[in-house]
C-alpha cells in the first residue's frame, strides 16, 4: 500500500441523510431518518400491542417487556413529579422509548440513529420545554414569573438575577438537546474511526491483519458500551423531563 | 422472643427478601444522583460541561439577535456573553449543591 494514498476516515458521513423509500421519497424527501422513526414508533406500539394481547395473570416474556415498560416509566412520573405526575405519563413514557428505539435501532448495521441529528433530539426538547412552560402558566398563572427571581433575594440584584434566571431557564432545552446528540454521534464516531482501523490495517499485509485484531476487539467492547450509553441516555432523557415538570407543578 | 434458629427461623417474608437479596433478584435502587444523571465522574464531568456549553450558547444567541433587533451591536452581545456565562455557573451550582429542603 503506498503511504502517500491512504484512504481518509470518514467519520461523519454515516450521518448523511439520503431519500428512502424509492421514487415516493425521493418526491417528497423522505429519508432514511424518517423511515427508522416510522420503525421505531411500529415497533414500540407493536411491543405493547402484542405484549399486553394475552393478558396472562403470569406474563410471557413480551408482556413483561410491556409491562416493565410501563412500570418503569410510572413510577418515574410518579416519583420525580409527584402525585400529580401521573397526568404526564404518556408523554414521558411516549417520549422515553421514542428515544430508546432510536438510540438502539440505530446500533444495528445498515440502519440510521436518527437521535443524532440535533434537528431531531432539540425538536424533542422544545417540546418538552413548550409543554412545561405551558402547564406552569395554566397552573399557575401570572406566579409562574417568580420562579426567575427567588424570594428572599435582595431587589437590588434583580436586573442581574433575572436575565441570569431567564438564560439558565432557555438552556434546558439546549443542554437536553445537546447531551443526546452528542452522545450518539460520539459513539458513533468511535465505532467508525476503529472500523476503519480494522480495514486500514488489514489492507497492509499479514502484520496488518494481526494488528487489526486490537481495533476489533475494541469495536466489540464498544458496541457493549454503546447498548449502555443508549439506554442511559433515553434514561436521562425522560427523568429530566420529569424533573423539568416538577419543577413547572411545584414552582418551588 | 423471636429466636432464629438456623435458616427455619424468621418470618416468611423475611427469609424470602433473605432468599431474593442472595440471588440477587432485588435490585439495589440506583443512586439517584442530581439530576438522576449517571453517577461516574465522567458522566458527571460531561454534564457539567454541557450545562455550561448551553447557558453560553443562549447568551450568544440571545445578544446577538437582540443586538440585530436594536441595531446595538456589539453591546447586548457582550452583555450577555457575561450573562450566559454567570448562567452556566449558576446550572452548575444547581446541579452540584446540596438540595435543598
Amino acid at each position: 500500500m503506498a503511504a502517500e494514498e491512504l484512504p481518509s476516515i470518514d467519520a461523519l458521513g454515516q450521518f448523511e441523510l439520503t431519500t428512502s423509500l424509492g421514487a415516493f421519497g425521493r418526491s417528497v424527501n423522505f429519508t432514511q431518518s424518517n423511515t427508522m422513526m416510522l420503525i421505531a414508533s411500529a415497533l414500540v406500539l407493536g411491543m405493547l400491542y402484542f405484549g399486553m394481547r394475552p393478558k396472562a395473570v403470569v406474563p410471557g416474556r413480551l408482556q413483561a417487556l410491556a409491562e416493565m415498560g410501563y412500570e418503569f416509566i410510572y413510577n418515574m412520573c410518579s416519583d420525580q413529579i409527584g402525585h400529580e405526575g401521573r397526568r404526564f405519563f404518556p408523554f414521558v413514557f411516549t417520549l422515553f422509548f421514542f428515544v430508546l428505539m432510536g438510540n438502539l435501532l440505530g446500533l444495528l448495521p445498515y440502519s440510521f440513529t436518527y437521535t443524532s441529528h440535533i434537528v431531531v433530539t432539540f425538536a424533542l426538547a422544545a417540546a418538552v420545554i413548550v409543554l412545561t412552560t405551558v402547564v406552569a402558566l395554566y397552573l399557575h398563572g401570572w406566579k409562574f414569573f417568580t420562579y426567575f427571581f427567588p424570594a428572599g433575594a435582595p431587589k437590588m440584584l434583580a436586573p442581574l438575577i433575572i436575565p441570569v434566571e431567564v438564560i439558565s431557564y432557555l438552556s434546558r432545552p439546549v443542554s437536553l438537546s445537546i447531551r443526546l446528540f452528542a452522545n450518539m454521534v460520539a459513539g458513533h464516531v468511535m465505532f467508525e474511526v476503529f472500523a476503519s482501523f480494522v480495514v486500514m490495517l488489514a489492507a497492509a499485509g499479514t502484520l496488518g491483519v494481526v494488528g487489526a485484531i486490537g481495533p476489533l476487539a475494541l469495536n466489540v467492547v464498544l458496541v457493549g458500551f454503546e447498548l449502555l450509553v443508549a439506554a442511559l441516555q433515553a434514561y436521562v432523557f425522560a427523568i429530566l423531563t420529569c424533573i423539568y415538570l416538577h419543577d413547572a407543578v411545584h414552582l418551588h | 422472643m423471636n429466636e432464629h434458629t438456623g435458616d427455619g427461623g424468621g418470618s416468611f417474608e423475611s427469609r424470602l427478601a433473605a432468599a431474593r437479596k442472595k440471588q440477587g433478584l432485588d435490585p439495589t435502587p440506583p443512586a439517584q444522583s442530581v439530576g438522576g444523571s449517571q453517577t461516574t465522574s465522567m458522566g458527571v464531568g460531561l454534564r457539567v460541561g454541557v450545562e455550561l456549553l448551553s447557558a453560553l450558547v443562549v447568551g450568544v444567541a440571545l445578544g446577538w439577535y437582540l443586538d440585530r433587533w436594536l441595531h446595538t451591536s456589539p453591546m447586548l452581545l457582550i452583555v450577555f456573553v457575561l450573562l450566559g456565562g454567570a448562567a452556566g455557573i449558576a446550572n452548575v451550582w444547581r446541579l452540584m449543591a446540596p438540595k435543598r429542603g
